[in-house]
């Protein structure tokens, strides 16, 4: 699904990725751990085609072809999906209107039909339920005085209807309590599926006990140090990153 | 819809870059002598076959006006305006006021006609047009489907449409001229009792030389049949187009009016200083809609309409209502404060408006509410765009008088930046005399940042149309007061004037 070579990546003059090597299979559910500052959030946007980013060496492979060259927009027709920490606001413009219009043009350039509107709204509807979003929310503008859950639930509703191959969650677990967690979680498990891969970005454990993760990988400093398994995870939480790390942080 | 349809698919089709109304119409004129006297104003007079004491007003203005000193109050920044270097009276030499369609110059309707204005009723009418595919045989001739248009081109009006089905109503509405002959008692009562003449430099020079507009009065208790509009097209150089409209909705009346304006492309500043006056009687209702689309100049801040423009309302009658809403693209320079004074007791006043700015653009534009009697209210919505090296200005004055008991206001300011080498800037005057008043201002700066475009073209959205997106939410508040068929039209107008401003 996913292959990032040696990838080398600054914002102005600061180098944050500095040689990271990660290869996430079709399927799988990948979690990337680490402590603030390790270079995280910067992942997902390159992933998703920031263009506040450079990249000055590596290649990342989606589905074997490189996808340095293609923008923000391309990228999502592609099936790559970020749910977003800090999800933008967008006055004026509600909800569901954004959901309509990021869909069709999905569908525009798959040279797709456009949506059917009753379909689109019962699917809408349903989608919804499942992650315990009121309908009045879907006629409200995108983000605008949302609390931090309903984001977060808004990112999610946003990524089961768009339907992508590979998830990139950015800390989606931030700001959320324990009820809201676990109905998230439930919406990301019932997309896991053979022909789809996630990237679960989290600093904490706590979203892992929701969405169990395949692999688990330490992100410190723009690399990769450590990879394992879900039990990998447990560790972390027990006993910090110092030890893997192998200096204080 | 078939005539708006018409209008925005013949806007559709006529996608020029850019600045897409730059044409000229190769027509012959009649000018009035380069330059501003009182000789000047006798021939303007003498051309509109005006009585005396249409003359002596003008004069009267003109006089007053030599007084005046220009205004530089505002946010503006441009070299001193030679008065002396301007026409004051163009027409096309074909055009002495046509009696019917067929008597138009054809040059003329196809100037229109690539404006997209529809001014060939007939042909709606009768059903020729495919679109709406209204027959002659439906009755429901007053369904309020049609646009009425009074097509004025630099100093006359070539066209008054729909008149005749209007006089049955009881509305009349025609050019300014033909009413100062026409209906002078109507036009004697009520011109220059909403700006009077030397109300400022610019009321009193339009005062003296106004040349053409459109003249509207809806009798007691009628609510006019169609959306009227007016089209001011400016065409020849170096020529000042001086209007003057005036609307009276007598008692109990309503009516919609929706003015349109565009001119050639010319590396000179053209001069465009208009005045509105609306009166709006006991609970009558006036809504105002102005789609301005003036050539703004070039890239490098050549050329271009200097706007300036006074535009006020008078809620004279106990429950009237008038509404201004505005959509400004165009123009060098715009100087606007479309305004209302709420004189009757419970006299509402609405100022909807979105100014674009781009380029070199410079706009001062915003609104006085004048509460006068009891229980009034306004509201205020505002939404400055800025782009490219532009400059935005909001400014706005709220007053209460002291026997304005429980007067109401509500401001909502919000301006938008696109790029960095723009200014987008909020001038309040707020002012309560009696105790009982309550204001509010809200105000907002934001900006498209990168940050916003990723997130949205994250979902699939290519750039343009992510910025459409954002923008068009920026500004849905206000669209949505605009008449319906114009709406589209408005949006796609914006949509172009910032085609090309981020990244």
């Amino acid at each position: 699904m996913l292959e990032i070579k040696n990838l080398y990546a600054r914002i102005g003059e600061t180098e944050i990725i500095r040689g990271l090597d990660l290869k996430i299979e079709d399927g799988e559910v990948a979690a990337v751990m680490g402590p603030n500052g390790s270079g995280k959030s910067t992942l997902s946007y390159i992933l998703a085609g920031s263009k506040n980013y450079k990249i000055t060496k590596g290649d990342i492979l989606y589905n074997g072809q490189s996808i340095l060259g293609i923008n923000a927009a391309e990228r999502a027709v592609l099936g790559i999906f970020l749910a977003f920490q800090y999800p933008m606001e967008i006055p004026g413009v509600a909800m569901m209107e954004f959901l309509k219009v990021g869909m069709n043009a999905q569908r525009k350039a798959r040279k797709e039909p456009a949506l059917n509107v009753s379909e689109f709204l019962k699917h809408v509807k349903a989608m919804a339920a499942r992650l315990e979003m009121d309908m009045s929310m879907l006629k409200r503008p995108l983000n605008v005085g949302f609390s931090g859950g309903e984001k977060k639930r808004a990112e999610i509703l946003q990524m089961v209807l768009l339907n992508p191959k590979f998830c990139v969650l950015d800390e989606t677990d931030s700001g959320l309590d324990v009820d809201a967690l676990k109905t998230v979680a439930e919406g990301v498990n019932a997309l896991r599926a053979s022909d789809r891969s996630f990237l679960v970005i989290t600093h904490y454990q706590r979203l892992l006990d929701y969405i169990v993760p395949d692999t688990v990988h330490v992100l410190y400093k723009g690399r990769i140090i450590k990879s394992g398994d879900k039990s990998l995870a447990s560790y972390l939480e027990q006993n910090g990153y110092t030890d893997i790390i192998g200096e204080p942080i | 819809m078939p005539a708006a349809q018409e209008t925005i698919r013949q806007v559709h089709k006529i996608d020029v870059d850019q600045y897409k109304y730059g044409f000229e119409t190769k027509i012959e004129t009649e000018k009035a002598p380069k330059g501003l006297n009182e000789e000047t104003i006798r021939f303007i007079s003498e051309r509109k076959r005006e009585s005396g004491w249409m003359l002596e007003w003008r004069l009267q203005a003109y006089r007053r006006w030599l007084q005046m000193q220009e205004p530089r109050w505002a946010r503006l920044s441009y070299t001193e305006i030679n008065f002396q270097d301007y026409y004051y009276y163009a027409a096309p030499k074909s055009q002495i006021e046509p009696k019917s369609l067929d008597k138009v110059d054809p040059e003329l309707l196809a100037t229109y006609e690539k404006l997209g204005i529809p001014l060939k009723e007939q042909e709606i009418l009768t059903g020729v047009r495919k679109q709406g595919e209204r027959s002659e045989l439906d009755s429901n001739i007053y369904a309020s489907d049609r646009v009425a248009v009074d097509a004025v081109f630099d100093s006359v009006s070539v066209i008054t449409t729909f008149k005749e089905e209007l006089a049955r109503a009881g509305v009349i509405f025609c050019s300014i001229s033909e009413a100062v002959r026409k209906h002078s008692e109507l036009v004697k009562k009520y011109l220059g009792s909403v700006v009077p003449i030397a109300d400022n430099f610019y009321a009193a020079l339009n005062s003296a030389v106004f040349t053409d507009g459109s003249f509207v009065y809806v009798p007691k208790n009628v609510r006019c049949p169609m959306e009227l509009s007016t089209y001011f097209r400016i065409n020849e150089r170096n020529t000042g187009q001086f209007e003057r409209t005036l609307i009276i909705a007598d008692e109990g009346a309503y009516v919609s009016y929706l003015e349109g304006c565009t001119a050639p492309q010319r590396d000179e500043n053209q001069l465009h200083a208009a005045v509105v006056e609306l009166i709006a009687l006991e609970d009558a209702e006036i809504k105002y809609s102005t789609v301005q689309n003036w050539y703004p100049g070039d890239k490098e801040g050549r050329g271009g309409i200097y706007n300036f423009v006074t535009k006020r309302g008078d809620c004279r009658g106990n429950n009237s209502k008038i509404s201004w809403t505005q959509v400004e693209t165009g123009s060098a320079i715009t100087w606007k404060y479309p305004s209302c004074l709420l004189r009757g007791d419970n006299s509402r006043g609405h100022f909807y408006s979105i100014a674009v700015a781009n380029g070199h653009q410079q706009i001062d534009s915003g609104t006085k509410m004048v509460h006068l009697g009891r229980n009034t209210s306004s509201r205020i919505i505002s939404k400055g765009i800025s782009a490219g090296f532009s400059e935005n200005t909001y400014r706005g004055q709220v007053t209460a008088h002291r026997r304005a008991a429980n007067a109401r206001n509500f401001t909502q300011c919000d301006s938008l930046l696109i790029g960095n080498d723009c200014g987008a800037h909020t001038v309040p005057y707020i002012e309560a005399k009696n105790a009982t008043a309550q204001f509010e201002h809200e105000a907002t700066t934001s900006k498209i940042s990168e940050d916003h475009l990723f997130y949205v073209m994250q979902r699939g959205i290519q750039e343009e149309e992510a910025i459409a997106l954002i923008i068009n939410g920026f500004v849905k508040e206000v669209i949505q007061e605009l008449p319906m068929e114009f709406a589209v039209e408005a949006q796609k107008l914006i949509g172009i004037s910032l085609e090309g401003s981020v990244g």
